[in-house]
């Protein structure tokens, strides 16, 4: 294995070992559950696919597979991951969650609550 | 020294883990406890891919997948049943 390929892997790992740890940060620091959704929605999700990406880079390298599952596992977690952050503000805003003063256009929250899914 | 960033990758995501343990146990209301629950299944498939990668060996990704369906299935499960009040109609 070159060096080039080691240097490429370990950059990949420590980018999505920060990303990773600035998401759950977030999460635990983070005033609102509004604003608590960004954290792990985008910094996570930008975290696994480094991390994912570096695992693929090192299997070619090493053991000449090209292995598709983790191209897979990314994509499933790119596609799943804003569905999740949907079904969740949704669910908080059918509670009712306490909103943080500085939102800005807070009149759309009632709107929100009422909209019914579009009729078949 | 791949194996030692490796290592050090490990200690981060097992301190983001801890984080979120907090915000389950912690979360004053009921979607913060799934976002930390799906979080949770996120940096497990980080620790189960890492542990592949110092192993070395390609038989792991089959678990991660089946960890990320199963975090998929049950947020939305959850999430579904917060909104309805039942998870099939």
């Amino acid at each position: 294995m070159s060096v080039i390929i080691e240097i490429v892997v370990m950059v990949l790992l420590i980018i999505g070992g920060l990303f990773l740890l600035v998401g759950s940060i977030g999460l635990a620091r983070l005033p609102d559950f509004f604003t608590r959704l960004h954290a792990p929605t985008k910094a996570t999700t930008m975290g696994i696919g480094c991390i994912l990406i570096a695992s693929m880079v090192l299997l070619a390298a090493t053991q000449q597979i090209l292995s598709v599952h983790e191209l897979m596992i990314t994509i499933f977690l790119f596609i799943t991951a804003p569905i999740t952050a949907h079904m969740l503000s949704k669910a908080a805003l059918h509670q009712r969650l306490s909103i943080m003063e500085k939102t800005r256009n807070q009149h759309l929250v009632a709107f929100a609550e009422k909209r019914q899914p579009p009729k078949r | 020294m791949l194996n030692f960033t490796i290592i050090i990758i490990c200690v981060l995501v097992c301190i983001a883990l801890l984080l979120n343990t907090w915000r389950l146990f912690e979360g004053p209301s009921m979607p913060d406890r799934i976002l930390a629950l799906d979080t949770m299944f996120i940096n497990s498939i980080a620790l189960i891919v890492l542990m592949g990668m110092y192993m070395g060996s390609p038989l792991y990704f089959e678990g991660a997948l089946l960890i990320a369906m199963l975090g998929f299935v049950s947020t939305a499960a959850v999430c579904t049943y917060l909104l309805r009040g039942d998870i099939i109609k």
